[in-house]
């Protein structure tokens, strides 16, 4: 790849960009007016997102210069370390559950012999498509008192199962991180397929060849295949999971208590409810700091041979 | 490549779960929407004798005009143009400096723009507002499409330049040779080349535009620019107890990306399955 573009400079004379750009200024000019906008309305912010975490202001008049008070207090939030405690049960339920199943289920639909293949495909990653607030219409009145879930169990003569389960602080995280898992499932597998559309069926031939049943052929030939998209498949739905909002916004608020808080609806939460607009980007700032974090663990992870 | 019946079986049983689990709750949404209305005082005239069809068009009908859904889809549909046409045009011109030229900085450069991929909306939306208070500039578009434009082009840097990357190098010497400048070479031929990689993106970049709720719920504070989901997280407040409406909310805001995913689906999951992990 990289020596493609080597051939096309050298081509385009010594110095120039490609053959094409006879200025060596051309690709600084292609890249300006996206410089502008991704400078003025993402990298702007994000500074300023981390001046503003150390001042304590409430969005309307003076600010007091804290220093690292913002992070300090974090530190001794219970709240905080709630958030942080639920989005990581809630990267299990977005990131880890849909792995293994997006697995299963891609492995199946490479491996042929399934009729319907573009409908199972298309099916399966319909959540991905829906608007988050749909999304919590619907399993709302899936988890409600009334709802779905709950007439089943009462059909099944588990009526002493039956709650609400959305409103009971033991139940309400899990029964976001069920709607993540249904959301992230679809996308998992798209990704997984796209990897394992590349491995040459030879291998698989061989691997038949040699007696190996669907099992070991998973675990031989499929496995290691598909490790850059495993690493892709968890940087973006342990995103997902840590950048649960609209969900949590429009389901739960945060309650029953704090029980179903994460970070990003702390974010908002802080900045336009508490009004307490320094201790919001200090979390602003957390949130972005672990998101980086992850993904060069990841993609470290997904590297390594 | 022969698979035994057993296995055979044992897949479509496992497929068929994971697809009836992804559709259940859409199904639910979607009957419902069917349903005679149960909650509120508002008794629905004609739903009672009519049948399932009339009382979905009249559950329909109602909500749209309660929640003025005409207008907001109309929001978001100027949102999801613009943030789409700005953030196309401006990740080819990236794409096709960082995929087809070499040039000094150009890595620092492209991680820069990689950067964007993982800084979350969380991050940057309140400075943002607070900022562009001052400024008065708050409840325009600018401010709901700007941050998500900037979204957009870190992705689409991203991913145009892995189009470009993967065209063949004879066609930028053809052009050359022809006399072309990097201009027409990237509209005359480069693009219509990519085609089909830049058809996924803009279904992306429509989705997630289109599907978006803290940047709107933030940066248009009066509801100005209120988009069709935020109008829906209103109604919300507003119809706890009608069920029904609720759904029929929910159908009108979900159905514009669902048919486009669907119409597109073949190019979008083919695209999906080819572009980006390169």
């Amino acid at each position: 790849m990289s020596t493609a573009v080597g051939t096309k400079g050298r081509q385009g004379g010594r110095r120039m960009p490609s053959a094409v750009a006879r200025s060596a200024w051309t690709p600084y000019l292609f890249l300006l007016p996206a410089l502008a906008v991704y400078g003025a309305f993402a990298l702007f912010p994000l500074v300023r997102s981390a001046q503003y975490s150390l001042y304590d202001w409430s969005g309307l008049g003076p600010s007091e210069f804290v220093g690292l008070g913002n992070y300090a207090d974090l530190a001794a939030d219970p709240v905080f370390r709630t958030a942080i405690g639920n989005a990581l049960v809630l990267i299990v339920f977005y990131a880890i559950i849909p792995l293994l199943i997006g697995l299963v289920l891609a492995a199946i639909l490479r491996r042929g012999q399934v009729k319907g293949l573009g409908f199972f495909r298309t099916v399966i990653f319909l959540p991905q498509v829906i608007a988050l607030v749909v999304v919590a219409v619907a399993w709302r009145a899936f988890y409600a008192p009334d709802g779905t879930l709950n007439t089943v169990l009462r059909g099944v003569g588990l009526d002493s199962l039956t709650r609400g389960w959305l409103g009971e602080p033991g139940t309400a995280l899990v029964a976001i991180g069920f709607i993540g898992t249904w959301l992230e499932i679809g996308l998992v597998m798209l990704l997984l397929l796209a990897g394992m559309a590349r491995i040459p069926n030879e291998q698989y031939e061989a691997a038949r060849l040699d007696g190996a049943g669907p099992i070991r052929e998973f675990f031989a030939v499929t496995l290691p295949a598909v490790r850059a998209e495993i690493a892709t498949a968890l940087v973006l739905t342990v995103i997902a999971a840590l950048k649960t909002f609209d969900l949590i916004y429009m389901t739960t608020s945060g309650g029953p208590g704090d029980t179903t808080t994460v970070p990003s609806y702390e974010v908002y939460r802080r900045a336009f409810e508490l009004k307490d607009v320094g201790s919001a980007c200090a979390v602003a700032i957390v949130l972005t700091v672990i998101v980086f974090a992850i993904n060069v663990v990841i993609s470290r992870i997904g590297e390594k041979h | 490549m022969r698979v035994s019946k057993a296995e055979v079986t044992l897949n479509y049983v496992i497929l068929t779960v994971f697809a009836v689990i992804a559709l259940t709750p859409i199904l639910t949404v979607l009957a419902t929407v069917f349903q005679h209305r149960t909650g509120g005082g508002s008794a629905s005239k004609g739903a009672a004798d009519g049948g399932v069809l009339a009382t979905g068009a009249g559950n329909l009908a109602e909500a749209w005009s309660s929640g003025g859904f005409g207008r907001y889809l109309l929001t978001s549909l100027l949102v999801a143009v613009v943030v789409l046409g700005v953030s196309l045009v401006l990740s080819i011109m990236t794409g096709y400096a960082f995929g087809t030229m070499r040039f000094r900085g150009s890595t620092a450069l492209f991680y820069l723009f990689l950067l964007g991929l993982m800084i979350p909306a969380e991050a940057i939306v309140i400075p943002l507002f607070f900022d562009l208070r001052t400024l008065g500039l708050t409840d325009t578009l600018l401010a709901v499409a700007g941050p998500q434009i900037a979204q957009s082009v870190a992705f689409g840097t991203f991913w145009m330049r892995a189009q470009f990357r993967a065209m063949p190098p004879e066609l930028i010497d053809a052009a050359a040779m022809d006399g072309a400048t990097s201009w027409r070479t990237l509209t005359g031929v480069l693009v219509p080349a990519s085609k089909q990689g830049i058809a996924t993106l803009s279904v992306l970049v429509f989705m997630w535009t289109w599907n978006e709720f803290l940047i709107p719920l933030v940066m248009s504070p009066t509801g100005a620019f209120r988009t069709a989901p935020l109008a829906l997280s209103i109604f919300k407040g507003q119809y706890t107890a009608e069920t029904q409406l609720l759904a029929a909310a929910a159908v009108i805001i979900a159905l514009p990306v669902v048919i486009v995913f669907i119409i597109l689906q073949r190019y979008f999951i083919k695209g999906m399955l080819e572009g980006g992990v390169k």
